[in-house]
């Protein structure tokens, strides 16, 4: 008797903060729902009826959308195409390089690579306040200020944390394997592609997202390295949208913030197993 | 006792060094570029006057001492150190009461997981446009906005923040409440200890670690906030000193420091510099931390 009515205790216990937490649920996606109904609306209403439904005189259609496709006299299209092109480039180039980096840094084990290792670890807690004016100048100097050329820099600044997670991971895997590819006949690189890589693959799932993630996001660095009347990152036009002088369409920012998060609302829901792993690794190891 | 091998035998060894220009060469080379040449010559600047690089010359100390006279840079310090605090503690307090609520076997716990995370992956640009306008489509109602008064700026960047960092806290929380021995539970509870004894006596200890880490994080994250500082307000109000000068009564340290570059080359570069301090020194005691925990186990 008496434990059966503890157990209906904890039932209702349950109850009640499953309902709590999905009431938190509710207010917390709120915002995205705010975004939503302000895109679809005039811009005169986003400032005076903030929360309210876009119905009746409010509603603007897709007006928003297309209108924000040209705004701020920049084609949209474009710096999508722009933030993909770095994005994918720079984690590309990052995952290739730091990964047989880190495996000759854990494999040779020099005094450059203890040194090497040191530093990018040093590099990991540097704020990019610090080197921004400099490392703007550099890029600018060796012309590495197109989208194409910019992912070099993600690399040198970025090159800390993916080495880090990387010595950390080959240090685990037990030498064996890679002797009996040697005594097999595989030379180095042979060894690292068809032996060392493939084991890699959940290390380099964590790290990619990490990188994608920071990349895509990243305003400053793009800001200061790259040609801002040629090239714009998704981020770089939205800052230049709202900061611009003037008066400002609410409506059709809020139909461009919308077209920017949708890719990465479906990109966490696609993997979102893989990116909260890779977010817990980094931030335990960072 | 069998040490671990970690580095290959001699022979093996000497055959991958030969492959060292292209396992080492990229990144040795991106990572001069891109780090070691830029935080060389950002301290070398700091202690120069200069327009540009190349005319650069030695000055010892003064931007330092010109970068503490900047009563903007003094406010700014001040302002995220009160910051840092204030989100450290409501985001890990309130990360925690989620995890642990999610780690009790409620129905639902991996869809409430998936939202509370979800704006972590929305750029820090982009988080601040979206908020400035909820607070001002609410402020309105009150004929104000969050650009008029700095109380609003702060609490309301302090909401930003705990929206979208609540949500990774929480991830590492959880993986360390899951941690937490069974056992020592059970134990608690046949002895009769009540819930918050539970929490503050078995529960709490155990998740020390995660605590630490997410301390660390929280701080030093508000301490490099930039891009939604930039978004929600870029430091307005602006308050009119008699003396001339003008204070951004929200702006946080990494936005002086980009604001006042072009005006002030190398006591901005000072500045950079003693916020490298600041942070590397807080990140360092945190890697300090983390390894010494490694080790003891």
């Amino acid at each position: 008797m008496n434990t059966k009515k503890t157990l209906s205790a904890e039932a209702r216990r349950k109850t009640v903060l499953s309902a709590a937490l999905a009431v938190i649920c509710v207010i917390y996606v709120l915002p995205v729902v705010a975004v939503v109904i302000n895109s679809f609306k005039l811009n005169t209403f986003v400032k005076t009826d903030t929360f309210a439904l876009p119905t009746g005189e409010m509603y603007a259609g897709f007006e928003n959308f297309i209108k924000g496709m040209t705004f701020g006299n920049y084609p949209f299209a474009k710096s999508v195409l722009y933030s993909v092109v770095i994005t994918l480039l720079s984690t590309a180039l990052i995952l290739l390089c730091t990964s047989m980096a880190a495996w000759y840094i854990a494999r040779v084990n020099s005094l450059f690579c203890k040194a090497l290792y040191f530093l990018c670890v040093f590099s990991m807690v540097v704020p990019f306040q610090m080197v921004m004016f400099t490392l703007s100048k550099t890029a600018n100097s060796l012309h590495l200020n197109t989208p194409w050329t910019i992912p070099i820099i993600y690399l040198g600044f970025g090159a800390g944390l993916a080495i880090f997670m990387f010595v950390g991971f080959v240090k685990s895997i037990p030498l064996e394997i890679e002797e009996a590819a040697a005594i097999d006949g595989c030379g180095p690189l042979r060894t690292y592609f068809s032996v060392v890589v493939p084991m890699l693959k959940p290390t380099m799932v964590s790290v990619g997202i990490l990188e994608i993630m920071w990349v895509w996001n990243d305003f400053l660095l793009p800001y200061l390295v790259l040609d801002k009347n040629l090239y714009r990152t998704i981020p770089i036009h939205i800052q230049y949208l709202k900061g611009s002088y003037g008066t400002v369409d609410l409506g059709a920012t809020m139909a461009l913030i919308l077209l920017s998060i949708i890719p990465v609302i479906v990109f966490y829901l696609t993997c979102q197993k893989h990116i909260i792993k890779g977010v817990a690794a980094g931030a335990v190891k960072g | 006792m069998k040490t671990k091998k970690i580095s290959n035998s001699n022979s093996i060894r000497r055959a991958t060094r030969l492959w060292s220009p292209l396992f080492l060469g990229p990144v040795v080379i991106a990572f001069f570029i891109g780090f070691v040449w830029p935080f060389l010559q950002g301290i070398w600047l700091s202690l120069c006057r200069f327009k540009t690089i190349s005319n650069a010359k030695f000055i010892g100390l003064d931007n330092y001492a010109k970068a503490f006279q900047d009563a903007g840079f003094r406010h700014a310090f001040w302002y995220t150190a009160l910051f840092a605090v204030v989100s450290l503690v409501l985001i890990n307090v309130l990360a925690f009461a989620v995890a642990y609520a999610l780690t009790q076997g409620i129905k639902g716990s991996n869809l409430f997981r998936t939202v509370f995370f979800m704006p972590n992956l929305i750029g820090g640009i982009v988080l601040g446009y979206i908020w400035s306008m909820i607070f001002d489509g609410i402020l309105s109602w009150y004929t104000t906005s969050i650009l008029l008064e700095s109380k609003y700026g702060f609490w309301g960047l302090i909401i930003l923040m705990c929206w979208q960092q609540i949500g990774y806290m929480m991830i590492i929380y959880i993986a360390g409440l899951q941690n937490v021995p069974g056992e020592m539970l059970e134990a608690a509870r046949i002895d009769g200890a009540s819930r918050w004894t539970t929490l503050f006596k078995v529960t709490i200890p155990n998740v020390m670690p995660s605590i630490t880490i997410c301390m660390f994080l929280s701080l030093t994250n508000g301490f490099k906030l930039f891009d939604q500082n930039l978004a929600l307000t870029a430091g307005q109000p602006f308050i009119i000193q008699p003396g001339g000068g003008t204070i951004k009564t929200t702006e946080m340290l990494a936005l002086n420091i980009f604001n006042t570059f072009n005006a002030s080359g190398g006591s901005s570069q000072a500045k950079a510099v003693v916020f490298f301090v600041l942070v590397a020194g807080l990140g360092l005691c945190q890697l300090g931390y983390t390894r010494k925990k490694e080790v003891q186990q």
